[in-house]
């Protein structure tokens, strides 16, 4: 009993960092239509940069600064660059073009960095072990749930209680509408483009204590992301933390039973969720 | 990518008629000297996969498919720099080769050897892909590279089947030589079972007979068939087996099966992992305080592996593995292989390095025996298992399930205050005799299959 506990902790704990990773992806899908296949680059892509400037400076705080701030300025180019030119055209299009950019940006930074795996230390704040019952969990993985779980409530914050976060959602039922108001939508755009990268890349920071960086672990990122998406219901900022929580306690649980399973199961569930409710858990019915 | 990259413009283009001559009358001469007169009129065999359209002119063309991205990538792109060595010093007819291959002079057979690498990605499918282009476009003789052993059993039936010799690079699974085998497949490396057989007697010799281990697996025939060999060694050496966690290939989080492993109630961890995978794993069990209750064991170790986690982790830990760069202080060919690298490369080499520059000396050895490129004439050649020096002691391939016969390390890792400097990582235990290691012919039911 006292291990199935255990692992429903973790299942929360795990849950929460992947509705982290998961927000900015739904947020750009949610405002913008845009599926970003490059999602799981950019998470890479703020892990290294925070990866670098925790060298540097030695502080993680630096770090989590840097790597959302180099994820944001490089969504912003992509938005500019590219990605602006695809708003409207078939998901096809919008899918390849942000996949390809995803492949340039991992191989900027297998360029850079090596294929060798590189380990960011545990901030001195983080390294020891908590015991909770007969739970040890490594303290940064608590501080980690803490972490996500406050971004979390702080971006629900932005967006459903603020001016902004109104424009935004206005902006998603009708841009037409909200043009016509005064407000420079295309600016929105490139602000949400914005904010979801660097949401992905603050997350690769917050996680890059935990695992060890190498170029190729955003494609799990993007893989993982998805399901939490798809299973909590596309585009919807709410969907995210539960596709998360949902997603973190499969794997889990299912892997005390038999743990081979455990990534089959995720897919299992995706897959009923998908057949008895395909708009997601919480996502609007009908929605386009 | 590196898409056909067309390597080594070699300094000696052009092969002049009366060298031809010469090769001829030496062919010739070699032949008869060898009582097989079918060989004499090497024009009149059918054609073979890409012979003899592969060697018509002055250069053969190998194909690489190097898991370059991936969970190992680390490891491919070491190998990548094993091949150029080996190529480069088999073009210029360099000392350091002819020590393994004696027959070698300029070239194989006076033939240049050129290259192209396409990324395996550490998946199957690419690597097949890239296999299948090497072999139609590029009219290769001869494909190599693998990390892991889905990508070298999937790179073997397909060499197989179209006739081209293939050697595995680094293959881990009992099935590449065994159910898997191929006539036209070879695998240098030791692999699960011989290491496992290997490092056992050290493990109870040195941490007691009575532990109770859990495994950490991932979940493809590399990681299946050495939790097997594993379990089966251990196990004749008083160790109990109290679990397994089977997880993805590739996975990022482990917290799960590590809350798993902390509730088994064993004493050992054994992290079957490779490449990044074990880096992920093996710093998360540290982070839940398992490797502070327990010993850590990494039985198909690679020595990458020290450097990604850092001495304060690997200090103490066994494992098996292809080669480690201090074997130099033994083993003069090591030391040979290890300068040259360090000089072309500004680094220390890898056991992924060293296994593709041994294959490739090892291949010419055998065309270069074989005085031909036909293909069922160089695998009759590796048949023969004709005994050569390489780095580390005597080396050769078994005529039954191709099989390589190879010595290798046993390493535990340094405490931070006994390295003399970053790259000292590892103590080398014991220097296993790879023919004490190898299962009996047969145990793992391999068939070869046809010559044509």
């Amino acid at each position: 009993m006292s291990l199935f506990l255990s692992q429903l902790f973790n299942g929360l704990a795990t849950g929460l960092l992947l509705a982290l990773i998961s927000t900015g992806l739904t947020i750009i899908y949610g405002t913008l239509g845009v599926v970003n296949f490059a999602h799981g680059a950019l998470f890479v892509v703020g892990a290294y940069a925070g990866f670098t400037a925790y060298g540097l400076t030695n502080s993680f705080l630096i770090a989590i600064v840097v790597g959302a701030l180099v994820a944001l300025v490089i969504g912003l180019f992509i938005e500019r660059g590219v990605v602006r030119l695809y708003y409207g055209r078939p998901p096809e299009d919008q899918i390849l073009v942000t996949f390809g950019i995803g492949i340039v940006l991992v191989e900027i930074v297998r360029g850079i960095y090596g294929g060798v795996s590189l380990s960011v230390p545990t901030p001195t704040w983080g390294t020891g072990i908590v015991h909770i019952g007969s739970l040890i969990y490594p303290l940064y993985r608590l501080e980690a749930l803490a972490i996500s779980a406050g971004t979390l409530i702080a971006l629900y914050f932005v967006l459903y209680r603020t001016s902004l976060g109104l424009i935004v959602r206005a902006g998603i039922e009708d841009s037409l509408m909200v043009n016509i108001l005064g407000i420079n939508v295309k600016r929105i755009f490139l602000l949400v483009f914005g904010i979801g990268a660097m949401a992905a890349g603050y997350a690769g920071v917050i996680d890059s204590p935990i695992v060890t960086l190498a170029p190729d672990m955003g494609f799990r990122v993007l893989v993982d992301s998805f399901v939490v998406v798809v299973i909590g219901g596309v585009g919807s900022f709410p969907g995210a933390i539960v596709g998360g929580i949902i997603a973190g306690e499969i794997l889990s649980l299912t892997s005390m039973f038999d743990p081979a399973y455990s990534d089959v199961m995720l897919f299992v569930v995706m897959a009923l969720v998908l057949i008895f409710r395909p708009q997601g858990i919480m996502g609007q019915e009908g929605r386009e | 990518m590196d898409d056909n990259k067309e390597g080594m413009d070699s300094q000696q283009g052009g092969v002049d008629r009366r060298t031809m001559l010469k090769m001829g009358l030496g062919a010739a001469g070699g032949a008869l000297i060898a009582g097989a007169p079918g060989l004499v009129l090497a024009a009149d065999k059918a054609p073979v996969g890409n012979y003899p359209a592969g060697v018509s002119g002055d250069s053969v063309f190998v194909g690489l498919t190097l898991d370059l991205t991936g969970p190992y990538s680390a490891e491919g792109a070491d190998e990548q720099k094993g091949y150029e060595l080996a190529i480069e010093q088999l073009n210029a007819g360099a000392p350091e080769i002819q020590k393994i291959s004696p027959l070698t002079k300029k070239g194989i057979l006076g033939k240049t050897v050129k290259y192209g690498v396409i990324d395996a990605e550490t998946k199957p499918n690419s690597a097949v892909q890239a296999a299948t282009r090497f072999i139609h476009e590029n009219k290769a003789m001869m494909i190599s590279g693998s990390v892991s052993s889905a990508v070298a059993i999937a790179l073997q039936k397909v060499c197989d089947r179209e006739k081209t010799i293939y050697l595995a690079a680094i293959s881990g699974s009992n099935e590449t030589t065994g159910v898997d085998c191929q006539r036209y497949g070879f695998r240098l490396c030791y692999f699960a079972y011989s290491a496992a057989k290997a490092i056992s007697p050290v493990l109870a010799k040195s941490m007691g007979k009575n532990r109770k281990a859990v495994y950490l697996v991932p979940d493809y025939t590399y990681g299946h068939t050495t939790y097997d060999s594993m379990k089966e060694f251990t196990e004749k050496e008083g160790w109990k087996t109290v679990g397994q966690q089977v997880h993805p290939l590739g996975a990022k989080d482990y917290s799960s099966y590590l809350i798993n492993i902390a509730n088994s109630g064993a004493d050992t961890l054994v992290v079957i992992d490779y490449g990044a995978d074990a880096a992920n794993s093996i710093k998360q069990a540290k982070q839940f305080g398992i490797l502070d209750k327990m010993s850590l064991v990494v039985p198909y170790m690679a020595p990458f592996l020290g450097e990604e986690l850092g001495p304060e982790i690997i200090q103490g830990v066994y494992g098996a593995t292809g080669f480690w760069w201090t074997l130099q202080d033994k083993y003069p060919i090591a030391k040979d292989f290890v300068t040259a690298f360090e000089k072309k490369f500004k680094q220390k080499p890898h056991d992924s390095a060293y296994i593709a520059y041994l294959n490739t000396a090892l291949w010419a050895d055998a065309i270069e025996r074989a005085g031909t490129f036909y293909p069922p004439d160089v695998i009759k050649s590796y048949e023969k298992g004709q005994k050569r020096q390489g780095p580390v002691g005597e080396v050769w391939f078994r005529p039954e399930d191709h099989q390589g016969v190879i010595n290798f390390p046993i390493v535990r890792g340094k405490k931070p205050a006994d390295m003399k400097d970053k790259s000292d990582l590892f103590d080398i235990v014991a220097v296993v005799d790879g023919a004490a290691v190898v299962p009996p012919v047969g145990h793992f039911g391999c068939k070869l299959g046809s010559y044509v």
